[in-house]
């Protein structure tokens, strides 16, 4: 069952605090999971990437090869990362600030900054909101773990973020 | 006369290998004068020395002691306090090895103010080499190095060392042994990172290159150059000329020392406290 | 049982290292291995222990050496270039033997190189980056929980044999988080303790049975002396032949001798092998995946992988090398650990390498085309 999820944006955004709760939430529940990251030298406003692999087996080559799953928070990293996507894998686009989706026949249009300015009153929770939104999309962890794993990250977080309203 | 001092010392290593007439063996003994006045335990007293002619004072004095790397004494010894606070960490350490190859350890020693008492002999040249110009080798000054006079400005350590943070500053020399003994003393009751500069006189190296004479010349110079600070203070710009130089303590300002301060990190982490 | 948690290599070494006893951590920050010193500020004070962050990377390690001298069990971590600069005192303390664990997490070089990508090129520099002439132990861990177990290892080894122990990560592994469930107890190496006083005439550096000193901490009332000048078992110094011969020899021979007890390696899909890919430290995860593949294309082929890197697994390879049609050596760099390997091979079997130093891991099809074209080589 090995799937395997790219988090994908620009430094900032919390793609890679995304990635690690979600990883989190795959262990709680029991599964073998493994995150890891590149980024640029800048703490912000460099290109960021977060990769998950999820399985039920242990886990050996710790990298994405192809992904099941990209969310990509940017233009940039929607054009960069998409390309090596499972033909069958889905691409998660935030509205937005992806305003040109690329040429992808399985794509998720979510307006998850924008969700995260007018719900939660933060754009800072974009990142718990795509969670949301991956976490529905992929069925791969419970939604009640999600929210366990978010609140020993980020304990300030709103609900209303997680759940997607 | 009483030599109460010699139990300081490891007879089996003496006689020791610096030169006749060297100013090293003064302050080494003055460091161990102190030790005594303070009733410091030779077991509880720990000499760390770097590398040069100074540093090899470590090796003749009867107490844990650790000869380091070039530069790096105050980096061990760093670690020796904060692993064991109860031990009274006294640094040996000579002008190359202090403010050269050492000095970026000895500004943030005097800054991070661990609870050290720092020797800088200061024989104004590298000796153990044979005479190379250091950084507090005076402007004009010839080393091997510098066969025509030295043109890199010196440091004096001690306003590096008040500027730095250290949290007692003082100087003496070989000439005044009971001051520098005082000095050195006064060190020792400062919880926090102590400097001391003690003027010891290198006839091989220095004296020989600068025509200073014999050793007893250069202790002369050391009596007629020195002069003490609240003299000194009140001596006109115009009149602290050629090679006159202050001693005395420059600077005590106590602090809380690093180890004190970690102990509220501890608490703050919710440790356990001592 | 404990629970299964999401943890990071360097967060792994860093628990690692406190569930050995480390109580002493000095540290400045580089790239990969920082949150190794985060990790350390944060815990050390809640464990009875201190960090301190010193200003610049050889005052780190000066200050671990005279803290263990002063009885902590001790431990820095870098990378690259804070490997280079920290390299006199590795000779130091192997000189003076003084036990402490060392953390590079290696990352692309020379020089500033690339500082968040992965590499495994200071392997020859952990073995012989000092100036002069002494052994090293160095170990490599592939996974977030083998990280932990090797730092109790490299904390163990250190007090045993008295000795500088580097703990040669890489940053595949370094930041990869990944499930771990941590071991509710490990077994603690304790510090060396004198066995007679000093009326007794206890020398500090005199070697015990297994060749290692029992040298006093400072503040036990030994009055030990302590020196990277070559000594005699005094600890004083002495400009002879003879000392010297016998000092040099002895620190080889402690760690030598002990080879079996330190040198740990792995076998997969070895048991009817006849090719074998030999790999380390993150990239063997990779290799692992590479070989699976083989085999399901029915190569028979196996991964041993290294756990020790030094000493060097002489008897394992030398083994092997007669028992293979070909080995490939799989590593992050442009060939090192690879020549280590032909010279324990002797010829026995043909060589190869399968380097990769462009600032990515290896990915498995990399190494499976390598274990094809080292096949087909060498039928």
């Amino acid at each position: 069952m090995r799937k395997e999820l790219r988090f994908s944006g620009s430094g900032g955004q919390g793609v890679i605090t995304a990635a690690i709760i979600f990883a989190e939430a795959a262990v709680a529940e029991g599964k073998e999971a493994v995150q890891s990251q590149s980024y640029g030298p800048e703490a912000r406003g460099g290109a960021s990437k977060a990769e998950v692999i999820i399985d039920d087996k242990t886990i050996y080559h710790p990298h994405v090869e192809t992904p099941d799953l990209v969310l990509a928070m940017t233009q940039k990293a929607a054009d960069k990362y998409y390309k090596d996507l499972n033909p069958d894998g889905l691409l998660v686009l935030d509205e937005e600030l992806v305003p040109n989706p690329p040429d992808f026949p399985h794509i998720v249009r979510v307006p998850i900054t924008k969700l995260a300015i007018e719900e939660v009153g933060k754009p800072l929770f974009a990142n718990i909101v795509a969670l949301g939104a991956l976490t529905h999309l992929t069925g791969l962890v419970s939604f009640d773990q999600v929210k366990d794993s978010v609140s020993h990250r980020v304990p300030q977080v709103g609900w209303d973020a997680v759940e997607g309203k | 006369m009483e030599r109460s001092y010699e139990k300081y010392f490891r007879q089996n290593r003496l006689p020791h290998l610096w030169c006749p007439g060297c100013g090293n063996g003064i302050a080494m003994k003055a460091i161990v004068q102190a030790i005594e006045k303070k009733g410091l335990s030779q077991d509880n007293t720990v000499i760390v020395s770097g590398i040069g002619c100074s540093s090899r004072a470590s090796g003749y004095m009867d107490f844990d002691t650790l000869h380091t790397a070039h530069g790096r004494a105050i980096p061990f010894a760093t670690g020796i306090k904060l692993a064991n606070p109860d031990l009274n960490v006294v640094v040996i350490t000579g002008d190359g090895d202090c403010t050269a190859i050492g000095g970026n350890h000895f500004i943030h020693g005097c800054r991070r103010n661990v609870d050290l008492t720092i020797v800088l002999f200061n024989n104004e040249i590298y000796g153990m080499t044979g005479g190379q110009a250091s950084p507090m080798t005076p402007l004009g000054k010839k080393a091997t190095t510098a066969p025509y006079g030295s043109v890199d400005r010196p440091f004096d350590a001690c306003k590096l060392a008040q500027a730095a943070g250290a949290t007692y500053v003082a100087r003496s020399t070989a000439f005044h042994v009971n001051h520098l003994v005082d000095m050195i003393a006064g060190g020792l009751d400062n919880k926090g990172f102590s400097f001391i500069e003690a003027y010891v006189q290198c006839p091989t190296a220095y004296g020989r290159k600068n025509k200073m004479g014999s050793p007893a010349n250069m202790l002369k110079w050391m009596r007629d150059n020195a002069v003490m600070k609240a003299a000194w203070d009140k001596l006109p710009d115009d009149k602290k000329t050629g090679e006159k130089f202050p001693i005395g303590l420059f600077y005590s300002a106590p602090a809380e020392d690093y180890d004190t301060a970690y102990d509220e990190v501890i608490e703050r982490a919710g440790g356990a406290t001592k | 049982m404990a629970k299964a948690r999401l943890m990071q290599g360097n967060e792994a070494c860093a628990e690692g290292a406190i569930a050995a006893g480390v109580n002493f951590f000095a540290g400045y920050p580089i790239t990969p291995s920082t949150e190794i010193a985060e990790t350390m500020a944060k815990l050390l004070p809640k464990h009875g222990g201190k960090f301190v962050q010193m200003e610049d990377e050889i005052g780190s390690m000066g200050a671990i050496l005279g803290a263990a001298l002063a009885g902590a069990k001790s431990m820095d971590a870098t990378s690259g270039p804070g490997f280079s600069l920290k390299q006199e005192l590795i000779g130091y303390a192997a000189c003076a033997e003084i036990p402490c664990v060392l953390v590079n997490v290696q990352r692309v070089g020379p020089s500033t190189g690339q500082p968040t990508a992965p590499s495994q090129a200071d392997v020859m520099q952990a073995r012989w980056g000092t100036h002069g002439d002494h052994p090293i132990i160095a170990l490599a861990p592939w996974s977030v929980r083998e990280t932990y177990d090797v730092t109790v290892m490299a904390v163990n080894y250190a007090e045993r044999f008295r000795t500088p122990v580097i703990l040669l990560m890489d940053e595949v592994v370094g930041h990869l988080r990944e499930k771990v469930v941590l071991p509710e107890h490990v077994d603690v190496y304790p510090r060396r303790k004198p066995k007679k006083t000093r009326a007794e005439g206890y020398q500090p550096y005199t070697p015990d049975d297994d060749l290692v000193p029992n040298v006093a901490d400072f503040g036990q009332g030994y009055h030990i002396h302590v020196t990277g000048l070559i000594h005699d078992e005094t600890g004083f110094p002495v400009g002879s032949p003879k000392i010297t011969e016998d000092s040099i020899a002895r620190l080889h021979e402690k760690i030598a001798r002990a080879g079996d007890e330190i040198i740990h390696t792995e076998s997969s899909f070895m048991d009817d092998a006849e090719y074998a890919v030999l790999a380390y430290g993150g990239t063997a995860r990779t290799a692992y995946e590479a070989v699976r593949a083989a085999r399901a294309k029915g190569i028979k082929v196996g991964l041993v992988r290294l756990i020790t890197i030094w000493p060097f697994a002489d008897k394992v390879v030398a083994a092997l090398a007669k028992k293979m049609k070909g080995i490939l050596v799989a590593e992050m760099n442009y060939g090192q650990l690879v020549g280590e390997v032909r010279r324990a091979a002797a010829g026995a079997c043909p060589v190869e390498l399968c380097g990769k130093y462009n600032m990515q891991a290896f990915v498995p099809a990399e190494i499976e085309s390598a274990i094809d074209a080292l096949v087909a080589a060498h039928q």
